[in-house]
């Protein structure tokens, strides 16, 4: 298989071709290809998937380095170029991505019904912008996808969400905005300093890792670096714009908003903020910080979800408690709570990826999401019903599903180093359960007394298509995470060790670098103008 | 052949240019004459035409001044790379309006030749403002451009608000005039020169001695450049002019008078005051951030598109104030950079504005925009591709602009004001997406039609901004080192004041 794929060049273009493939798909849709758009987008997005499964053997499991690395120089003159790579982390998150957008269009075929032609290019968009971010090894090609693909989603939002739809697109906007401009800065910062200290110009990852930063410059530019990221996870209390969006957007909207977005802040946790700030990520009172922010969120998210009549609205507040635990993984710093997060991450995209399909459906049939309108629905769609249970298990984390491999872990690493956050982070399972049950026990139990959902359809083929790759996957994940942790473990590993190494007390970070006023660099750059 | 101005003929060579566009207006103004019969016939339709070729005509000679390289620091006409970088702008600025107004002039019967003759002389005052090296040159060009444009904001002679407009810009600007020259005169108290490298050498390095009437030369000289940028305080007379001056002109205004303003602001500040840094530099802070902040913020609940562009133009003048603050070859390289984007940004954010606006301009309101997407789409994706520029998106020049601001401000040390320009332009976020979502996210008035159908050369101009702004955001790496060359061309310094060079 290996050297079948070698000897196509499969490695050399594979990145490339999942970030052009969508680009081309949405030219071609707004160009006005014939064909039903849907059609020609589900197309696009099954040879997406079809072009990064063999990443998963053409992976080598055992290094920690970047794979499938491309480059060629984009803007030379600011040492900006087009440099991509993927190692465990990535894989894992680009391989979620590739099968979450199939399914959310497919899940969602009759769903969009007005302007089709621009929702499906806006989808594809969205789906080239993200695997950007998981791909991109220059901070500057990072940041442009980190960005741009913001504006896909505020049209998804704004032209095809629910009521609110406006307000809920400008503050997700808004808010996600800010702190990537901060970002923005902070990278400037980088790349001036890495200029300073060796007169080159470069965005590139590898580059700017190596700028040995002071400590109180560390602290600041892990506060702009961490406030973009925790928005986007997101972290309490910067989460007030996730509930708008989730429950405005679209299904296949929230489906992609909440399997794979909101992953885009965490692996910036991972790729960013700790290996390049390691002595602000392991400070004390950092540490403690976010650690009790990832607590506020899962138990604070879970009370909420509780009293929320709205079943959408329930369920995205469980992806702020579920990124809890993300944020408990990350920041225990420890191998087993990295893989935690990680397999958090994943298990919260398929299964809350799934219960906002399954909600999705239930609205195509009722056209309510409240939770008092249903009731007993069991008896009439058992196949629906079963479903539905099911991926409500996972996502509390039923052992022998998804979610309890992710949780398990996660607090097990947490433990390793602080047993207390890692004692209360566990009642979180249990106000999962409170949440969750008894939702399900009345949308789907209790009597069936409203006549509207008598002849309520069990789940059509289709349906039952695009949910059983998903169940396969909670399965798949919850009883032989084998293949999946041990892809990983190289690279958080590598990680650990890197943040210890570079947060030790014998590494000198106060050398001081030249004061920028007198840096004579400019002069000699520019040229053609000396005397 | 780079003249040295020893002979009065250099000087023509120096500043052809400047004397082909003056000559080839006069010809137009000419031709204009003799063609029409009476006062009121309206002039032909070739005087657009005629006035395009002169631009085309000034550009060559541009390109040709261009190839003689950098003459002497010390000249009175400038000769280095951030005149001709500058000169192009306001050329292209020109070019824009050409192609913009003419249906429009059309329609509300102003197709008047002096009005093009006007726009020509304006920009032959802005290439003298910003290609001077000398404070009564500059002077002369600062008038020379403002006269013209006093006119043209109140050319609508039938329109209120066009009256208002012009009263208030032309009593401001001639106070703001005064200003100046009352900071040329007590700088030529100070040190006994107008010529920018010998004000540079009078007040030496570091400004040690630098006297009361100098520093005070020096603050009215700021007042003055203030009230052109149109920066906080100063601003007030923006808003009015703007709206009142037809949409074609405003664009104009709001382009080209702002970049060549600022085109001689740091010519000023950077070669003749590089000694005083440590003075105006906090000065140049300050008026950058109230600028941005309070800019932006009013322009928030700002309803009227045409005025919402003018508040958002005196925003990016505080955007562009910090390229002045960062004092420096990349602070320079990044304001040529950025006027050059704002122009076809601008330029083509009014075009949409004229096409929506119809007769009278009676559509500048938000409500006119709703559904505007889908009615009409080509209309609707090239104006959110300028509001995506405008606001600093990636992919779009704005945005390499605006990061390169930001690159000049931390390189120089100003973190801070760096962080007051993102957060300002998240601030400006919400009114540029506005607009976005009433043309996409709104559906239009059941009775409303999709509007008259826009000229064809407001299609080309459509076209090509957008193109530009596209283009200028993918592949900038070209014009950004001819922009930081251009640039590095302005601070070489004479022998005897190395040692006030700046970063």
């Amino acid at each position: 298989m290996i050297g079948l794929l070698q000897s196509i060049g499969y490695p050399d273009w594979v990145l490339n071709a999942l970030l052009l493939v969508p680009v081309i798909g949405m030219a071609a849709l707004l160009a006005g290809v014939g064909g039903r758009p849907r059609t020609v987008a589900l197309v696009i997005a099954v040879a997406e998937l079809a072009i990064s499964l063999p990443l998963w053997f053409a992976f080598n499991p055992a290094a920690a380095g970047m794979q499938f690395a491309a480059e060629f120089a984009w803007i030379p003159e600011w040492g900006i170029h087009y440099r991509v790579g993927m190692d465990g982390i990535s894989l894992m998150l680009v391989l979620l991505t590739t099968a979450i957008l199939p399914i959310a269009l497919l899940g969602s075929y009759n769903y969009i019904t007005n302007r089709e032609r621009t929702f499906y290019a806006m989808m594809l968009l969205l789906e080239a912008g993200i695997i950007g971010v998981f791909v991109a090894m220059d901070l500057f090609l990072f940041f442009m996808f980190w960005e741009i693909m913001l504006v896909p989603m505020y049209f998804i939002i704004g032209i095809w969400g629910g009521q609110r739809r406006i307000y809920a697109a400008i503050k997700f906007f808004l808010y996600t905005a800010f702190g990537s401009l901060l970002m923005l800065v902070g990278i400037l910062y980088l790349f001036f300093k890495y200029r300073a200290l060796t007169g080159d110009l470069s965005f590139a990852y590898a580059d700017l890792l190596q700028v040995p930063l002071t400590f109180g410059e560390q602290y600041w530019l892990f506060g702009a670096f961490a406030l973009a990221f925790a928005i986007k996870v997101p972290i309490f209390p910067f989460h007030t714009w996730l509930p708008d969006a989730h429950v405005e957007a679209p299904t296949p909207g929230s489906v992609v908003l909440a399997a794979v977005l909101l992953k885009m802040g965490a692996y910036g946790f991972l790729r960013f903020l700790l290996p390049f700030f390691p002595h602000a990520a392991t400070h004390p009172t950092i540490v403690m910080t976010m650690l009790v922010l990832g607590l506020i969120g899962i138990i604070y998210a879970a009370w909420v979800a509780a009293v929320q009549p709205d079943a959408k609205k329930l369920i995205a507040y469980t992806s702020v408690a579920h990124m809890g635990f993300v944020v408990l993984g990350v920041f225990a710093l420890t191998v087993r709570g990295l893989q935690g997060a990680m397999v958090v991450m994943l298990s919260h995209g398929l299964s809350t990826g799934a219960l906002f399909l399954l909600l999705g459906m239930l609205y195509e049939r009722r056209h309510t999401r409240l939770i008092a309108d249903f009731g007993g629905l069991a008896t009439v769609a058992p196949m629906f019903g079963a479903a539905f249970v099911f991926t409500a298990l996972a996502s509390i984390g039923l052992p022998g599903t998804s979610g309890f491999v992710g949780e398990f872990l996660a607090l097990l690493g947490t433990f390793e180093t602080h047993p207390w956050v890692a004692i209360i982070g566990t009642t979180g399972v249990i106000f999962a359960a409170y949440y969750m049950l008894p939702m399900v026990q009345r949308i789907w139990f209790n009597s069936l007394d409203n006549p509207a959902n008598r002849d309520l359809p069990d789940l059509s083929r289709r349906e039952l298509a695009v949910l059983a790759p998903l169940i396969a996957g909670m399965l798949w994940l919850g009883l032989y995470p084998k293949p999946v942790l041990e892809r990983m473990e190289p690279t958080l590993s590598a990680l650990v060790r890197t943040v210890e190494q570079r947060s030790g007390p014998a590494l000198s970070f106060e050398i001081e670098i030249a004061d920028p006023i007198d840096t004579p660099a400019v002069e000699g750059r520019a040229g053609g103008g000396q005397p | 052949m780079m003249p040295d101005f020893s002979h009065p003929a250099d000087y023509a060579i120096a500043l052809l240019p400047e004397i082909v566009l003056s000559v080839w207006a006069m010809v137009v103004l000419l031709v204009d004459v003799f063609q029409k019969g009476s006062r009121s016939e309206p002039s032909s339709a070739v005087i657009p035409w005629l006035a395009g070729v002169g631009v085309l005509l000034a550009a060559g000679a541009n390109t040709w001044l261009a190839t003689l390289g950098t003459g002497p620091a010390s000249a009175a006409i400038a000769m280095d790379g951030f005149r001709i970088f500058a000169n192009y702008v306001f050329l292209l600025a020109a070019g824009f309006f050409l192609i913009i107004s003419t249906r429009y002039l059309e329609e509300e019967h102003m197709r008047l030749g002096e009005l093009y003759v006007l726009v020509l002389f304006a920009t032959v005052g802005m290439m003298v403002f910003a290609g001077s090296a000398d404070l009564m040159l500059i002077f002369i060009g600062l008038e020379l451009m403002s006269v013209p444009v006093y006119v043209l904001t109140g050319v609508n002679r039938r329109d209120v608000r066009s009256a208002e407009g012009a009263l208030k810009y032309f009593l401001l600007g001639a106070f703001s005039s005064a200003f100046f020259l009352l900071g040329v005169a007590l700088v030529f108290g100070a040190t006994g020169a107008t010529n920018l490298s010998e004000i540079a050498i009078a007040v030496g390095v570091d400004g040690i001695g630098a006297s009361p009437m100098l520093l005070m030369g020096v603050a009215m000289l700021a007042v003055g450049f203030g009230f052109k940028v149109a920066a906080v305080p100063f601003h007030m007379w923006t808003p009015d002019a703007y709206e009142g001056a037809p949409a074609p002109i405003a664009g104009f205004m709001a382009a080209a008078v702002k970049a060549a303003a600022f085109a001689a602001f740091l010519r000023v500040f950077l070669t003749a005051f590089p000694g005083l840094y440590d003075t105006w530099n906090a000065m140049a802070v300050w008026l950058a951030v109230i600028t941005m902040i309070s800019a932006n913020l009013i322009a928030l609940v700002e309803g009227n598109v045409k005025r919402m562009l003018a508040y958002s133009s005196i925003a990016h003048a505080g955007y562009l104030l910090v390229a002045l603050a960062a004092a420096s070859v990349l602070g320079a390289a990044s304001f040529l950079f950025y006027s050059l984007v704002y122009t076809i940004m601008t330029m083509g954010a009014f075009a949409v504005v004229i096409a929506v606006a119809g007769r009278q301009e009676a559509n500048l309101d938000l409500e006119s925009y709703a559904g505007l997407g889908w009615k009409r789409p080509l209309l609707g994706i090239v104006m959110t591709v300028f509001l995506l520029s405008l606001a600093g998106f990636p992919l779009t020049a704005g945005f390499i602009g605006k990061v390169f601001l930001l690159r000049a401000a931390v390189e120089r040390g100003l973190v801070l004001l760096a962080v007051v320009l993102v957060l300002a332009s998240l601030v400006s976020y919400w009114y540029y997406l506005r607009v976005a979502w009433y043309m996409w996210f709104r559906d239009a008035e059941p009775g409303a039609g999709a509007g008259p159908e826009p000229s064809t050369g407001l299609k080309v101009a459509l076209a090509t901004a957008a193109v530009l702004v596209l283009a200028l955001g993918v592949a900038p790496g070209p014009l950004l080192s001819l922009a930081e060359q251009s640039a590095a061309t302005l601070l070489r310094v004479p022998a005897a004041t190395v040692g006030l060079l700046l970063p």
